[in-house]
């Protein structure tokens, strides 16, 4: 019998999320230079931040299945990964539509916006590496190796990214924020964290799952197997 | 046992020389082509310079790194390797080091092409080859690593590239800001902490690369 608490996650960070979002919305006081367009804010820094925890999990997943070679820790980066990319999908997204009314570009080459797309592509790329490796042991190690340089370059593109920018433009973003704020986006960033935390419980058990299904014995061999 | 591997990758090398001229041939028309996208405006293309010859010495060294691999992978001789009992480290930085002088050879041929092209010359010319070879060195590392994965997988020619770009940015950046200085000048001598970054970024995945490479070939 599976536990069924990776759902109890998911129900609770949708209830937060829920929560926490009209409070956003309706509750909290606009903004009072960049009015309703600051709302993304509830839902943006939230997903910054569980984005950054399931970039942390993946690349300790990594490290763990590269340390004790324990299949389970390739279902549970895996998993990390794809959510990973979810996040910063939706992190590129919620940044331009922020970003249009305010700076007036969907897009700056802002430190933070550059570090996630670029480690959003890297993610991809593994995906992609995962799927054209048919052997699983082998898959298992060349996407941890991956993920490990992707994870060390993301500070690296930060800083790099920061430094380049620095020198053209001061790109001025707020940082404060005041206390009639803080409610929603504590409240939407436990909802967030824990919708990260039940798909990648979810996700895990989906690739642990295929990978029983890719390693086990073919019907009517099973005898064979475990006689070698 | 590095010696003997690196002598072997450069007696490879050589022997395939036909292949750097190729390579060199499609740098130099990439470089041709990016001046296409500016137009025959001489001022921006001098301004873009840089970054032109960068983004031609990276999609030259996609050729290179992928072909580092080629021959050792026909007729599974690569398994024969792993199998002296010696480092899979050695193998590693051998490859290393050959790709990453073949780059810094192939980057120093591009920029008389780039001179001739967009009009930017410089006089410091020993600090463009310490570019050159910082930013050759930042390609090669990671991309001899990626190379020795994808040179085992199906789509190869696709996957090298994907998992490459992106990881480079950082070296790429650096590279093209410390070259834009050299050409356009450097008034307020920046370039000094673009080449510290590029030396830092080598560094790490210089170590961190051969560190892992013995768990990408072991079976």
């Amino acid at each position: 019998m599976k536990s069924r608490v990776p759902y109890v996650f998911l129900a609770l960070g949708a209830a937060l999320l829920l929560f926490g979002s009209y409070w956003g919305l309706f509750i909290a006081p606009a903004e009072q230079y960049m009015g309703n367009v600051q709302r993304i804010m509830y839902v943006h820094v939230p997903t910054a931040w569980s984005w950054m925890l399931a970039i942390l999990w993946a690349f300790g997943c990594a490290i763990a299945f590269l340390s004790t070679s324990n299949m389970k820790w390739d279902s549970r980066m895996e998993a990390g990964v794809e959510v990973g990319v979810l996040l910063a999908f939706m992190l590129c997204c919620q940044g331009a539509i922020w970003a249009k009314p305010t700076w007036g570009v969907w897009w700056d080459w802002d430190p933070r916006l550059t570090s996630v797309a670029v480690l959003l592509v890297a993610s991809l790329g593994i995906m992609a590496l995962r799927s054209f490796v048919d052997d699983p042991h082998r898959r298992a190690i060349w996407s941890a190796v991956a993920t490990i340089i992707a994870s060390v370059d993301l500070p690296i593109v930060y800083f790099s990214v920061k430094w380049w920018n620095s020198l053209h433009q001061q790109q001025s973003t707020p940082n404060t924020v005041s206390s009639a704020f803080y409610i929603p986006l504590r409240v939407n960033a436990f909802g967030v964290l824990f919708l990260m935390i039940g798909f990648i419980w979810l996700r895990t058990r989906v690739a642990a799952l295929r990978l029983r299904q890719e390693t086990a014995i073919p019907h009517g061999y099973e005898e064979a197997g475990e006689l070698a | 046992m590095l010696t003997a591997a690196l002598r072997k990758e450069l007696l490879l090398q050589w022997r395939t020389r036909s292949q750097m001229m190729a390579v060199f041939v499609f740098g130099a028309t990439s470089l041709l082509l990016f001046s296409f996208a500016i137009g025959p405006n001489a001022e921006m293309l001098r301004t873009f310079s840089s970054g032109f010859l960068w983004l031609g010495l990276l999609l030259s060294s996609t050729l290179t790194l992928a072909e580092s691999f080629h021959t050792e992978m026909e007729n599974r001789a690569f398994e024969g390797l792993l199998l002296l009992p010696s480092d899979a480290r050695a193998l590693y930085y051998g490859k290393a080091i050959a790709n990453w002088l073949q780059l810094t050879l192939l980057g120093c041929a591009l920029v008389p092409v780039m001179v001739i092209l967009y009009d930017a010359g410089t006089t410091a010319l020993l600090k463009l080859l310490v570019i050159i070879m910082l930013g050759a060195a930042g390609l090669s590392a990671p991309g001899t690593l990626y190379a020795g994965i994808t040179s085992q997988v199906k789509a190869k020619q696709m996957l090298l590239p994907l998992l490459l770009f992106p990881l480079i940015v950082p070296a790429l950046l650096a590279s093209v800001k410390a070259t834009s200085l050299v050409i356009l000048g450097d008034p307020m001598g920046q370039s000094k902490a673009w080449i510290t970054l590029l030396g830092a970024f080598d560094l790490i995945y210089w170590s961190l690369c051969g560190l892992l490479f013995g768990r990408v070939v072991e079976d």
